[in-house]
């Protein structure tokens, strides 16, 4: 395992050397240490490696990660794993606004809570929250599982296309065009699935599942908002 | 009223005309509001307001064909450590597969990079038909992130950071559902045939503060090669140029009210945002306060048609500039050899503006497969090319006239304004007066 001191070294020569391959010949691990709140740490990461942050991140930790798997001892900023295409990505404590935001794949586990718009415009990624989400979670969401053991925040899916939303405790309230849908067996199962690989023992029973009325899919006169309580765009 | 006198003495209310009450008959039995593309049609001051200052006996011209006169430009080197190099100023704005054919695409990338200069991807991310003829491509990053890859930050030459467009500042793209082909809807992670709304704002930053944190998140993903540029409409320009430069911009891209839009509704193309020319030279002050200006470089795009405007534009102080809308048409768009087709679908050549339809008889804005056959990219890029080559020499003649080495050299003091509102906007004088209105004193 390499080791990397943000104490020492700068954010720049540490993501040139991850973006390199790695630099330590064999097992490509690292350990990064010292990472005191600094951005874009460990982002843009192209190849499979093990990584592990100890201690806090700023924003954007791990951003559009491919491949490489990233665990941070501590809570993160903004935007964590923002556009992740592939591998995992998992905070151990709690992030942010925005985690997740926009990814296309791989999977985002947060142990703690997520602040505002977790999964906000998701493509994809699957997200597992041990604790709860905050306001605009899975805003615009496209594709993807957004999985919140905890409670979810106001205008939950709010505009939500595709994705698919399985929230255990309360939803203060749900946003345009997102609504409460069956519990079927293939949604268990694919929740459990997800609780697995987050190491979570919840069970499947004990959520609810949410998705899109798909009402707003084509624009009609009918779908406007005429109360000046936003819009539907 | 006599019958000798036929339809004479009627008279058309200047305040409810025959576009007005068509709009309002419209309105009326739709309940929506109109949604078209092209840009804004309204009259405004613009650049024909403006006049060069040849030179006579107090300025020493340049021979019109054989002198030398540069049109060049760097874009990206105060940041990135591989900056673009245009061959000439005059780039190709964003517009995006899905709004436009894959062919024709491509034709722009062919065109530009006969030409030397660059294009510029949209919303909905690249396709290898624009990469593959593009020598030099911008990537755009937009709020809506669709299609957003990794992989292609990392192939693109330039990462332009959409704030806005001038057709629309302040809202978000919109590709309606006959245009959400198969392959736009995978490239967007949509549903086919949905209507589809961009969002307006980003989703994981707000506000300078974030965006240059953002754009440091950019920077390192690309190793700091990458030329960053910051994309805004214009409307509070001067304030927003200095944002964007704090953001730390390597470029700022400001696109007037007249630059267009694939789709966007009537009363945001027509009524929100600024024309260019009021706005280049707040974009130019921001700059010039913070020691910025020819720094970070500025481009600037709506309403470009002739080198005449090139040069004007590049007087005031860009870099240089963006063409959209006059590509489409050096592509084929509105050309009177598909007027029967613009007629059977209640246009004209000329008028069509009707690009969020999807039915363009040009085969430029469309994903019909049959009307996107109809644009040939190889003969479609040489007559952008062409066209991209007029704009030049046009430019480099006045500039000669000038007495200028290169594009870069004009200047405010070359210009003068045919009336006092543009005289006040572009900041020159009214022809034949050392008076700039409103900036006296």
């Amino acid at each position: 395992m390499s080791s990397f001191s943000l104490a020492e070294g700068s954010v720049r020569e540490l993501n040139a050397s991850l973006h390199a391959g790695g630099g330590q010949v064999g097992d490509n691990e690292w350990l990064i240490t010292e990472p005191d709140g600094r951005h874009a740490l460990a982002c843009g990461l192209n190849e499979p490696m093990e990584v592990v942050i100890d201690g806090n991140a700023g924003y954007y930790c791990a951003g559009k990660n491919q491949h490489a798997n990233v665990t941070i001892n501590g809570t993160v900023g903004v935007g964590v794993a923002e556009n992740m295409m592939s591998g995992r990505v998992r905070v151990r404590g709690n992030a942010s606004q925005s985690a997740g935001a926009t990814g296309h794949g791989g999977l985002l586990i947060i142990d703690g809570d997520a602040s505002a718009r977790c999964g906000i415009s998701m493509k994809g990624i699957d997200i597992v929250v041990g604790g709860s989400v905050g306001h605009m979670s899975a805003f615009m969401g496209q594709a993807g599982r957004l999985v919140v053991c905890g409670d979810a925040g106001e205008s939950l899916g709010d505009s939500l296309y595709e994705a698919r939303l399985y929230v255990r405790g309360d939803v203060k309230s749900l946003g345009s065009d997102c609504v409460e849908k069956p519990m079927r067996d293939e949604h268990r199962a694919e929740l459990r699935e997800l609780l697995d690989q987050a190491g979570y023992d919840a069970q499947p029973d004990e959520f609810k599942r949410y998705g899109s009325a798909r009402r707003l899919y084509n624009m009609h006169v009918d779908n406007a908002r005429l109360d000046g309580g936003g819009g539907n765009e | 009223m006599s019958e000798s006198n036929g339809n004479w003495g009627l008279q058309e209310s200047a305040t409810f005309d025959r576009g007005v009450i068509s709009e309002i008959h419209r309105a009326a039995e739709t309940g929506v509001y109109d949604i078209r593309g092209f840009g804004a049609k309204r009259s405004m001051p613009h650049f024909d307001d403006l006049l060069f200052l040849g030179a006579s006996m107090s300025r020493y011209p340049l021979e019109g064909y054989r002198e030398k006169c540069d049109t060049d430009v760097v874009l990206g080197d105060l940041n990135a450590s591989r900056p673009l190099h245009l061959s000439i100023p005059v780039a190709i704005a964003g517009m995006s597969f899905g709004a436009l054919s894959a062919q024709a695409k491509e034709a722009l990338g062919r065109g530009a990079s006969v030409m030397g200069t660059s294009t510029t991807t949209g919303d909905g991310g690249m396709t290898d038909e624009e990469r593959g003829q593009s020598s030099q491509l911008v990537y755009q990053y937009l709020p809506s992130r669709y299609g957003m890859n990794p992989d292609h930050l990392r192939m693109a030459d330039a990462i332009e950071v959409v704030l806005g467009q001038g057709a629309k500042p302040g809202g978000g793209g919109m590709l309606m559902g006959q245009k959400i082909s198969e392959r736009v809807a995978e490239m967007r992670t949509l549903p086919a045939g949905v209507d589809q709304r961009s969002a307006c704002r980003h989703p994981d930053w707000t506000g300078p503060d974030d965006l240059a944190i953002k754009i440091e998140e950019l920077r390192e993903i690309t190793d700091w090669e990458k030329p960053i540029y910051i994309k805004i409409g214009a409307s509070r320009t001067y304030y927003d140029v200095k944002l964007a430069v704090k953001s730390g911009a390597d470029v700022v891209v400001l696109d007037g009210m007249q630059g267009g839009t694939a789709a966007t509704q009537e009363v945001f193309i027509e009524h929100v945002g600024i024309p260019i020319l009021a706005a280049i030279p707040q974009a130019v002050q921001a700059l010039q306060e913070m020691g910025m200006h020819r720094r970070v470089k500025l481009i600037v795009s709506g309403g470009i048609r002739s080198g005449a405007d090139v040069a004007k534009a590049m007087a005031l102080g860009a870099d240089a500039v963006g063409i959209g809308t006059a590509a489409m048409i050096a592509l084929g768009c509105n050309h009177p050899r598909w007027d029967e087709d613009y007629k059977q679908i209640g246009s004209a050549a000329g008028f069509y503006d009707d690009y969020q339809a999807g039915n363009d008889p040009a085969g430029i804005s469309t994903q019909d497969p049959e009307l996107a056959a109809r644009l040939d990219p190889e003969f479609a890029g040489r007559r952008l090319a062409n066209y991209l080559k007029v704009l030049t020499l046009e430019a480099q003649t006045i500039a000669r006239a000038c007495g200028k080495a290169h594009l870069h050299n004009l200047e405010p003091e070359d210009l003068v304004a045919l009336n006092v509102e543009a005289a006040s906007m572009a900041r020159v004088p009214l022809a034949g007066t050392s008076w700039v209105p409103g900036w006296e004193g």
